[in-house]
């Protein structure tokens, strides 16, 4: 149902959408409606306490966690849904699902490469069992990856040799090697030693520079501030405050919003 | 006739030594052991998906097999197996105006100790698999991986490091099962070196180098499995 008055706002299209998203575990609601919109070129970002849902709704968008309710729409795409046993709704088409995921690079908070394969073997592996890409293809592509993220030199490591900080920047290269539409980043840098955060959020500010489009969950509060073109703080699984980071760092407008990012030394 | 001959013309090859049949039940032994073994990692993988994601009813069904298995001794459920099995094929085959058929002694073996092993790769497996952190997982599916791919590409090979020291046991187990078969008459090694004993009267000698058989078995297995497991291991750091 792609149409151009609901995709497209100016010029810039809508990339992830998500409406009304509510996921239950149980009995507990940790998101109790929460929408998005990241359009092409933007960065979104999700601030909040602990608990407060974040990592939940990032998990949702590319349903490592199904949602209990809402409708998630990708590049214009929107995920057919069924209702489970479970109460929870599941994408209806496995390889709709599969489709939309490649166009969605996430990056975990742990990382999460894989570790029987190297670097380089990290890199290539999607590009080249899901894209279908040419094995020489994807080493081209990954190289010059891992040349922008400062780990050519490693490509041959295995991921367990490496600091967190250079396993982090090799997990973006795997992300991006996909050629996603959206990156989802969620928390990044919070696994990392402090002496090893810079690292991280320089690769991911020079993408924000390029004007990929992210949606980045972070306690990083001054990088949110400064990297962001649309902030949303998180109360209990419901947006307490939204707008440019101005808004939400320098004016909020909730009370709870002006309490968490002052304690956050935003 | 000529004298008897002594210890180390015993083993000769030829008519005149049993060099050649306590070989040839060597290499029946090594041959059912490496069938059964692949038998039981088919069983195994299987098993240990259908107890991790299958339905209620399959999940049942190998918590009742894997119970079993290991709750009867082996000599047991080889009795049964072979004696059972054989009778009820044929009982089958009776019943459907077929003629009864004779169970090559080999291939009972290789289903009978296959099955045995299935149950005990079945736990070997789903433990390695559920060793496995789900980040890995996880990050495969994020990346648009299909199931299948997943299983092949990350679950399989990412299991391997806690699956081989078990996998390593079953195996040194099996070459050692096969002496079980001898109970239903199929010329292995140890059934190959009773008969020779039986026959010259030397058990001390022909037991010693039955012994040493398994021995020689054991230890290139051993091998075998170190090197496969270093090469699994390859991307973890080791402790310092
Ligand atoms: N699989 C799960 N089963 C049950 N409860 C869960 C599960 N995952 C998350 N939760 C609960 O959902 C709530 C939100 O968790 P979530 O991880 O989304 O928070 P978060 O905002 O990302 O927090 P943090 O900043 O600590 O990462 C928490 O109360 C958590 O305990
Ligand atoms: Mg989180």
């Amino acid at each position: 149902m792609q149409n151009a008055d609901t995709t497209v706002d100016g010029d810039r299209i809508v990339a992830v959408q998500v409406t009304d998203l509510h996921k239950k575990f149980g009995e507990l609601e940790v998101l109790k409606g929460v929408s998005l919109t990241a359009r092409e070129g933007s960065v979104v970002s999700m601030i909040g306490a602990s608990g407060s849902g974040k990592s939940t709704f990032l998990r949702c968008i590319n349903f490592l966690e199904m949602p209990t309710q809402g409708q998630i729409e990708v590049t214009g795409e929107k995920v057919a849904l069924d209702r489970h046993k479970d109460g929870d709704l599941h994408p209806a088409d496995r390889k709709q699902l599969e489709r939309i995921r490649t166009r969605l690079g996430m990056v975990f908070q742990s990382f999460n490469l894989w570790q029987h394969m190297t670097v380089l073997q990290n890199v290539i592996e999607a590009p080249v069992h899901v894209l279908g890409l040419p094995r020489a293809e994807a080493i081209e592509r990954a190289e010059k990856l891992l040349h922008k993220v400062g780990l050519f030199d490693k490509r041959d490591q295995y991921p367990a040799f490496l600091s967190g900080g250079q396993q982090q920047r090799a997990a973006i290269a795997r992300a991006l090697c996909m050629e996603p539409k959206v990156m989802l980043f969620d928390e990044p840098t919070s696994a990392l030693d402090p002496e090893l955060v810079g690292e991280v959020l320089k690769v991911i500010r020079d993408l924000a520079d390029e004007g990929r489009t992210m949606i980045l969950v972070t306690h990083e509060m001054k990088f949110a501030r400064s990297v962001s073109s649309h902030v949303i703080y998180l109360y209990k699984g419901v947006i307490e405050e939204e707008g440019p980071p101005s808004q939400v760092f320098g004016s909020p407008k909730s009370d709870r919003c002006r309490q968490f990012v002052s304690s956050a030394h935003a | 006739m000529a004298a008897k001959p002594g210890f180390p013309e015993i083993l000769a090859f030829g008519p005149t030594g049993y060099g050649d049949e306590l070989l040839w039940g060597a290499a029946m032994s090594i041959s059912i052991a490496l069938l059964a073994y692949s038998l039981g990692l088919i069983i195994g993988i299987i098993g240990a998906l259908c107890k991790l994601d299958g339905s209620p009813l399959t999940r049942g069904i190998m918590e009742g097999y894997t119970t079993l298995v290991r709750a009867v001794p082996e000599l047991i459920l080889i009795l049964i197996l072979y004696y059972a099995g054989t009778a009820t094929l044929n009982q089958l085959l009776e019943s459907a105006g077929y003629e009864t058929v004779a169970i090559n002694g080999f291939v009972a073996a290789v289903l009978v100790l296959g099955f045995v092993q299935g149950a005990y790769s079945t736990e070997v497996l789903r433990a390695a698999i559920q060793a496995i952190p789900v980040g890995q997982m996880e990050a495969a599916k994020a990346y648009g991986m299909s199931p299948w791919l997943i299983f092949r590409r990350i679950t399989l090979p990412s299991m391997l490091p806690y699956a081989i020291p078990g996998l390593a046991n079953l195996w040194l187990i099996v070459t050692k099962d096969t002496a079980l078969i001898a109970v239903v008459g199929y010329t292995e090694l140890a059934l190959a070196t009773r008969q020779a004993a039986g026959n010259t009267k030397m058990y001390f000698t022909f037991f010693m180098v039955a012994g040493l058989i398994y021995l020689i078995i054991t230890l290139i297995s051993q091998k075998g499995f170190a090197i496969l497991e270093k090469r699994v291991r390859r991307g973890q750091r080791k402790l310092a």
